[in-house]
């Protein structure tokens, strides 16, 4: 195993997947399904083996691949996970694998559905494992066109059309990705000229960026914040996130909700804060800003929702609310937190929004007054709501508990008051999770739904994959934990001085 | 043995977690097996709990020093959080009162159950709740305790809504579990402050930093920390002013209210003060505060008791009012005495519900007291169990309540809480008031011909019988002339109390008024004129009191008018203004522009030639007047 290209095959499982898929006949439904389930499942299987073959006591980049590819912009095909990549590629897997049984009733051109997926999920894998800037950007930009395809095909149109939501959708990952280019080529240039060779390996630039001037971080670091918080739906531009998610089919919103949101929150710490800490320092009451009026204001706006795909999508800008806060406090504990919530709320949301895909195909409704009394019709259907929803409250003994613990710890010290009001969020969260789970699923049966049939077979793979990664990563806290924390440890002491020196506090 | 088990405490909270889970995955097709496997569970806890009780109250050293056993559970520079057990004496007598509690209510709820559609399922959650509930007396951590303490809360709401297609039950669940939610809050900030302000939330290190908390911060934020940490028992033990949900919580089936009110729920109120004792003994208002929330809640749930109507939400206000006293007995500084009403209390509160219980089983749930009567004529067992649970809350000696009471009273008197005092004793004869006013009209006078009602099953019974002994001995265990109580439970010295007779004899005269009064108005008085009387001639009183205070109404109102409002509000902003404004506006404008350029797009050669023709000209026109050097600038030519 010692050669062995553990991450590019994780990477390239799906595309010989998709490339598999192509030349099967497009009426063999169950076949190509297959297909996909294998190529995720490949790519699940090594991941775990990857997650806890990693050395945490030796921490670093690990697994590494690098392939000279462009010499003249300094770019290699650089591949390496740590412990801020690892979690998030273990999700993309975990909801990669979920998200093909969760559309496993997809009849409609499921070749053509399954084909795009898989390209999503490769680009989505490719953003965290990738080393090198250029070649993050480039997975990042392979991410968008299956996205935008997917949701205009096989979206739904309820109070938005699914066409505006998927243009939506696109343009604004566009808009952010384009501020996010224009500070790339400058950071690029003005590295280039400080080192005198070109290097687009995190490492160089960041050595690089440090010879900045502190005038350079700040605006350099502001287009970043811009790019990669539009993308993590950071408050106010977060408005392509509910109709976003309401407007795509299930496994879109699984891992555009799940994981794609994260490259957001995993660039702001893995290349923002990285390589610009002068940087974020400056902007950090900013982003503690922004996060805490995300939370709030979005837990509010879930509170008033009747749609349940709007309420997870309301709910997801609120929990992403908690990761800027996080970041945002610059220490240790806080940018723990963070990647640990990045997880945590990645594999809660696609459990939610895998569990209302099936009640919507079963009942052709998510308007929370045409629901009720589920619990007695569909019971397993109910236990995969309520374990999504108590996860979303924050529940200890579910996976959510420990990172937002952690993030309020960090955020409590370094912000005080405006925490506690990030913290009061928790009230109204559970105000919204419980009140959609009551009127979903408790009260009186509905006669009309007597007749649905619960999830089973293959249906019921996300609720037992994710359901169990919820509970035991819930129990057992460490196992998250101590993977991130050997990854925070060394990227918080490299760039430990630059945070000190000078700034607003 | 013993060494066995108090090494391995951690098989209490374990076995019944176990059970919960062999149920779940396991059992769930054959009720009888899953009743089985529960009932085995706490049983075996149980056993487990008592062994290790009888190697804590026999060797002194635990006085000293708790044995504390722990793993990690996460860590990072700067947070490290262990899980694991502390045994001393409180917490053995915790896990001895609540597995013996429990595993009684258990063993009813068979007889209680018979026959629910989810019966397997109502074992595995109370088998969940037991093992939560015990998991926060062992815990020797505070974070491991939040976690149990909202494990609690969760069961709460499964249970309370566990006929969930009721909506009532729905309603009372949600309302269960965000009640406490808000409490948590502020617990939460309390318990984030002190690891900031300490860097530890371990019990043990944490009581010995607090007591030199001059080395880590001030008197004042302290005292903010332990108002915080107050406000989660607030919520979970139901005082004032987020005791709404517990008088709500009888929609479950009645085991589990009696699990709640007696052995598990509440009492984690008072148990986190307890275990937290040592931050409140520091900060004298946090206490007084303790106190007077705890004396007001006793005094105020006790007057909404006396008028209402459904035998269980009588009980759930006695229970407010109850848990009310233990606050005060903490609170004037007495722990052993705060502890002491919540050892005793957990027996007689155990038998009324469940004896209650018994009644709505046979009367297919018929809840007013005023529809009933006479009921002891046909249910022997159940209406004298229930009349020794009302000697014993009323505090009559040598009845488990009296003990308990009356070293409340002494405490707060001594401690020089005069008001307290008196609003603590008036609310003893209230209590002894409601209380045989209930018993009078449920189990005395005339039978209603509409009722027909048979005794409970042996399996009901017997743990009626078994809590009722519980409840008319528990409290001889305390008394000020043996106090072996006070000698294991207290809080840095013994707390003991010399007897105080003229208490005693107050109390029970107190109490004894209560009762007399109740006999006069509901026995004597057949026809109940009188009560009709005063009922009309204090209307607005009686109709204050029978609609508790609106303050259900007043919460209601603020939940769906400010806090649905706000949302409303909010989201209307967001489609409207941060959405129809500026996004769509964005968008509108994006095109606006496009549109507009696209007038120059003409497509028509002759167009696109006369531009080009117009650009050479005016280069022309700029290298004839301005010369070749700053031409070739502008044009970026070879210099």
């Amino acid at each position: 195993m010692e050669n062995f290209p553990v991450l590019l095959t994780i990477l390239l499982s799906p595309v010989v997947a998709a490339i598999i898929m192509a030349f099967i006949p497009r009426e063999e439904h169950l076949l190509i399904k297959c297909v996909a389930a294998t190529g995720t499942f490949i790519s699940m299987a090594l991941s775990l083996y990857v997650f806890f073959a990693y050395d945490q006591s030796l921490g670093g980049l690990q697994f590494v691949q690098r392939i000279p590819w462009i010499s003249d912009l300094g770019v290699t095909f650089y591949l390496g996970v740590d412990g801020i990549s690892l979690p998030m590629l273990l999700l993309t897997n975990l909801l990669g694998f979920s998200a093909v049984f969760s559309s496993w009733n997809v009849n409609h051109r499921p070749r053509d559905f399954f084909i795009l997926f898989m390209l999503l999920v490769t680009g989505v894998m490719g953003t965290f494992v990738a080393q090198d800037l250029f070649i993050f950007l480039l997975f990042y930009e392979v991410v968008v066109i299956p996205i935008y395809i997917l949701v205009i095909i096989w979206g739904s149109t309820k109070r938005v059309t699914k066409e505006y939501a998927g243009m939506k959708l696109t343009i604004y990952l566009l808009i952010g990705s384009a501020f996010l280019l224009v500070g790339v080529i400058a950071l690029f240039m003005k590295t280039t000229a400080i080192q005198g060779a070109p290097d687009m390996s995190f490492e160089g630039l960041a050595r690089a960026a440090r010879y900045l001037s502190e005038f350079d971080q700040k605006w350099l670091f502001a287009l970043m914040l811009f790019g990669f918080g539009s993308l993590l739906s950071m408050w106010p531009f977060h408005s392509w996130s509910p109709d976003g998610y309401a407007g795509a089919p299930t496994a879109v919103s699984m891992i555009h909700a799940g994981v794609l949101k994260k490259i957001g929150g995993y660039g702001l710490i893995r290349i923002a804060l990285y390589i610009l800490p002068a940087g974020a320092k400056f902007w950090a009451p900013v982003i503690a800003f922004l996060g805490v009026c995300g939370v709030a204001y979005a837990a509010l706006a879930a509170l008033a929702q009747k749609d349940l795909k709007y309420i997870v999508g309301y709910s997801s800008v609120s929990h992403m609310g908690y990761v800027l806060l996080a970041v945002a406090s610059l220490n240790v504990i806080g940018v723990n937190g963070a990647v640990a919530n990045m997880f945590a709320h990645g594999i809660m949301a696609a459990l939610f929004f895998s569990t209302i895909g099936f009640i919507y195909e079963k009942t052709h409704t998510r308007w929370i007054p045409d629901l009720g009394g589920l619990a007695r019709q569909v019971p397993r259907i109910a236990v995969a709501f309520m374990l999504a929803a108590l996860a979303s409250l924050g529940l200890p003994g579910l996976i959510s508990f420990v990172p937002e613990f952690t993030i309020f710890i960090a955020a409590f010290k370094v912000y005080g008051g405006l925490a506690v009001v990030a913290i009061a969020g928790i009230i109204i969260t559970a105000l919204y999770a419980l009140r959609a789970g009551a009127n979903t699923l408790f009260g009186p049966p509905r006669p009309e739904f007597n007749h649905l049939r619960d999830i089973r077979g293959p249906e019921m793979v996300p609720l037992v994959v994710l359901g169990t990664v919820l509970v035991v990563g819930g129990l057992f806290p460490f196992l998250l934990f101590d993977v991130i924390n050997s990854g925070v440890v060394p990227l918080m002491s490299q760039i430990g001085g630059a945070l000190k020196i000078g700034g607003a506090f | 043995m013993v060494e066995f088990a108090l090494y391995n405490a951690w098989l209490v909270p374990l076995l019944p977690a176990l059970a919960f889970l062999a149920i779940i995955f396991l059992t769930r097709p054959w009720p009888m097996l899953s009743a089985l496997v529960a009932v085995g569970g706490i049983v075996a806890s149980f056993v487990v709990s008592a062994l290790v009780a009888y190697g804590v109250f026999t060797n002194p050293e635990f006085l000293e020093k708790p044995l504390v056993y722990a793993v990690r559970w996460f860590s990072m520079p700067g947070l490290n959080v262990d899980v694991g057990i502390q045994v001393d004496p409180v917490s053995a007598m915790m896990i001895f009162m609540v597995t013996m509690v429990a595993s009684l209510i258990f063993i009813y709820a068979i007889g209680y159950m018979k026959g629910d559609p989810g019966f397997s399922v109502f074992f595995s959650y109370v088998s969940l709740f037991a093992a939560s509930m015990l998991l926060l007396a062992l815990s020797s951590n505070l974070v491991e305790m939040f976690v149990a303490w909202e494990l609690v809360g969760l069961c709460s709401y499964l249970l309370i809504g566990f006929y969930s297609y009721k909506i009532s039950a729905r309603e009372a669940a949600k309302k269960a579990f965000i009640t406490c939610r808000v409490a948590d809050f502020g617990l939460l900030l309390g318990l984030l402050a002190l690891q900031i302000v300490f860097g530890t939330l371990n019990l043990v290190e944490l009581s010995d930093k607090v007591a030199h908390y001059e080395k880590y911060t001030t008197f004042g934020v302290l005292t903010l920390i332990a108002v915080l940490v107050f406000i989660g028992p607030i919520g979970k033990s139901g005082q004032f002013p987020l005791h709404v949900w517990l008088p709500d919580a009888m929609e479950g089936p009645t085991p589990v209210s009696a699990l709640i009110h007696a052995a598990t729920m509440v009492v984690a109120g008072v148990y986190l003060v307890a275990r937290t004792v040592f931050i409140f003994a520091k900060v004298p208002a946090a206490m007084e505060l303790v106190a007077v929330v705890g004396a007001f809640t006793a005094l105020f749930a006790a007057t909404i008791a006396v008028t209402q109507r459904e035998i269980k939400r009588i009980l759930a206000y006695s229970t407010v009012s109850q848990i009310g006293y233990m606050m005060l007995g903490l609170g004037v500084g007495s722990m052993t005495a705060g502890l002491f009403h919540m050892w005793t209390h957990a027996f007689f509160k155990a038998l009324m519900f469940l004896a209650a219980g018994s009644v709505l089983h046979a009367l297919h749930h018929k809840a007013d007291i005023w529809e009933m009567g006479g009921l002891i004529r046909k249910m022997p067992v159940t209406g004298w169990t229930f009349v020794v649970g009302g000697l014993a809350i009323a505090g009559i000696p040598p009845f488990a309540g009296f003990w308990s009471k009356d070293e409340i009273l002494v405490a707060a008197l001594e401690s020089g809480h005069y008001v307290l005092f008196v609003m603590a004793a008036f609310t003893a004869f209230l209590t002894a008031f409601y209380m045989w006013r209930l018993i009078f009209l449920t189990f005395f006078g005339e039978e209603n011909p509409a009722n027909h009602p048979h005794e409970s099953p042996p399996v009901m019974t017997v743990p009626l019988v078994i809590l009722a002994f519980l409840s008319a001995v528990g409290g001889l265990v305390g008394t000020p002339w043996a106090p072996v109580w006070s000698q294991w439970i207290f809080f840095e010295h013994p707390h003991h109390v010399e007897p105080n007779y003229w208490v005693m004899i107050g109390s029970v005269v107190l109490a004894a008024a209560g009762i007399y009064l109740a006999y006069q108005l509901y026995v004597v008085d057949k026809a109940k004129v009188k009560v009709k009387e005063l009922a009309e001639r204090y209307r607005h009183i009686y109709t204050i009191l029978y609609n508790k205070y609106y303050i259900d109404e007043i919460y209601l109102w603020f939940n769906h008018t400010i806090i649905d409002g706000a949302a409303k509000l909010i989201y209307l902003f967001d489609i409207y203004i941060i959405d129809g404004v500026i996004v769509n506006g964005l968008a509108y404008l994006t095109g606006l522009s496009g549109e507009s350029l696209r007038v120059l797009n003409t497509g028509r050669l002759q167009n696109y030639a006369l531009v080009f023709f117009l650009g050479v000209l005016a280069l022309v026109v700029l290298l004839a007047f301005t010369g070749p050097s700053s031409a070739s600038l502008t044009l970026g030519g070879v210099k």
